[in-house]
């Protein structure tokens, strides 16, 4: 079908992601931790642990409890985020940890819980993708075992068109359709772990989008090695 | 318990006027700030000292003017202590800690006369401006007031007016007016463990503290917030000495901020 968002907004290529920083090694007091940007999404990401889990009753004598918070900073959207746990960021907590899960072996720690924290200091849309690229390295850079990476991206479909890596303006056009789907991959089994949608797209058109996505999830992945590489090389 | 060494450690080695880290006990961390680091903020600041780092922003918004003061905009100063930026800080509401950091931070910036509020006065009874003060660690190795402190102003001098429609802000209008800013009121906390007085403590020196003394300071000297803090009590001649060091150490501070700026 034809498309009438034939130019991006700023002037990307529809498979262009805004550009990528990440750092491994942020936070010096905790166990593990990485700053991811994209654009100008903004998250850190700090891990502690395998520690004691409190309240007992929520520990698993068989294998360990990955916890991650989500929260966004007060200054980092337009209108003043309250801080506190908000209905958007309890869920978003939610789909992260299992966005992660699938890559994280924790049958060595029973009993024990390791905790991500997530703060977005900036967002332009994109911010749980960013914040799961971030939690993923942090948790690599913790020592935590892992299969593999997971890469995040958001995904959209703006007017039948499938573009990468939606910015705060292309998130909210007004007079096309747009469906803003976050996807998180395991770039070695191109296994999904984290998918969502918001907005209008047909069948054919999100499978056309996971075929896009893929590539460009690989290249992130990449970019979060890169990070730790450059950490570790002394 | 291990608290106890620590302390004993810490005592023994401040004796022979040595810190853990190898600092004087008047000495600061090194203090790198930086404006503007965050585009969604009307003004900010990311301020490192040693392994604390602090975040502040500033978001500007419109509501109404507190029945006693009618004709004056609106501060409001918030902190949480991440468990992001340390492994003893936890989830959940605001702790006393966070909630004492804020408004020593406030205290100064407010009695300070900061803000010159009545400039930020729209409509009066009606509608005036209202500023928001987020500060946060990203990494908390000790000494949040202080070094919050001095984020906070610097992103008040950073944060620019917002353009107005209707008596509603228009968020990503930044103008390129500034805030009315009158003063710097720089926060300086001494510490006192056993017969030591410090500057600048890292969490381990905090963890050992007997009291503490947060000292607002104005470029002429004048005092404008006090806090007191810790267990043991204060000689009037631990403040008189406390207060001295707090005043020199605020003019190298204040020097910082208007470098970075």
């Amino acid at each position: 079908m034809e498309s009438r968002y034939n130019k991006r907004l700023d002037g990307r290529g529809f498979e262009e992601t805004r550009p990528i920083i990440a750092r491994a090694g942020v936070i010096n007091k905790a166990d593990g931790s990485a700053m991811f940007r994209i654009g100008r999404t903004t998250a850190y990401a700090a891990v502690y642990g395998p520690r004691e889990l409190h309240p007992k009753h929520l520990q698993d004598p068989k294998k360990g409890v990955l916890r991650c918070n989500y929260n966004m900073m007060p200054f980092s959207a337009e209108e003043r985020v309250r801080p506190g746990p908000s209905r958007r960021s309890r869920e978003i907590s939610m789909v992260t940890e299992k966005a992660l899960l699938p890559v994280v072996n924790l049958e060595d720690y029973p009993n024990a819980v390791v905790d991500v924290f997530i703060e977005l200091i900036e967002t332009d849309a994109g911010s749980r993708c960013a914040g799961i690229c971030a939690a993923s390295i942090a948790l690599a850079d913790a020592g935590i075992i892992m299969k593999d990476m997971v890469a995040a991206v958001s995904t959209g479909v703006i007017d039948h068109r499938i573009v990468i890596d939606l910015d705060g303006e292309e998130e909210h056009l007004a007079d096309l359709d747009v469906a803003d789907i976050p996807i998180a991959m395991i770039p070695s089994t191109e296994e999904i772990t984290l998918l969502q949608m918001d907005g209008k797209a047909s069948k054919e058109e999100l499978f056309r989008a996971i075929e896009m996505v893929k590539p460009v999830l690989k290249r992130i992945a990449e970019v979060q090695r890169k990070a730790l590489k450059e950490k570790y090389k002394g | 318990m291990m608290n106890q060494d620590l302390k004993a450690h810490i005592n023994e080695a401040l004796k022979k006027g040595v810190r853990l880290d190898g600092r004087k006990k008047e000495e600061y961390r090194k203090i790198e700030i930086t404006t503007g680091v965050i585009a969604t903020a009307e003004g900010s600041a990311l301020v490192k000292c040693g392994d604390t780092e602090v975040i502040a922003g500033v978001k500007l918004g419109i509501g109404e003017p507190y029945p006693d003061s009618p004709d004056e905009g609106v501060l409001i100063v918030g902190s949480e202590l991440l468990p992001l930026s340390n492994p003893e800080f936890e989830t959940g509401p605001p702790s006393i800690d966070a909630i004492e950091v804020a408004r020593v931070i406030d205290r100064g910036i407010r009695e300070g006369k900061t803000i010159n509020t009545k400039k930020l006065c729209i409509e009066k009874g009606e509608c005036v401006w209202t500023v928001m003060i987020d500060v946060l660690p990203l990494n908390y190795d000790g000494n949040l007031i202080d070094i919050g402190g001095i984020a906070a102003l610097a992103a008040l001098k950073d944060a620019k007016m917002l353009e107005v429609n209707d008596n509603k802000v228009v968020y990503g209008k930044r103008t390129k007016q500034s805030l009315p800013i009158m003063s710097m009121p720089v926060p300086v906390t001494i510490l006192k463990i056993g017969d030591n007085l410090i500057v600048d403590p890292t969490e381990a020196e905090e963890a050992v503290l007997d009291a503490r003394l947060t000292v607002s300071i104005l470029e002429d000297g004048t005092l404008c917030a006090l806090q007191k803090g810790g267990d043991a009590s204060l000689s009037v001649k631990d403040i008189n000495e406390m207060i001295n060091l707090a005043v020199k150490k605020s003019q190298d501070i204040r020097r910082k901020i208007y470098e970075a700026l």
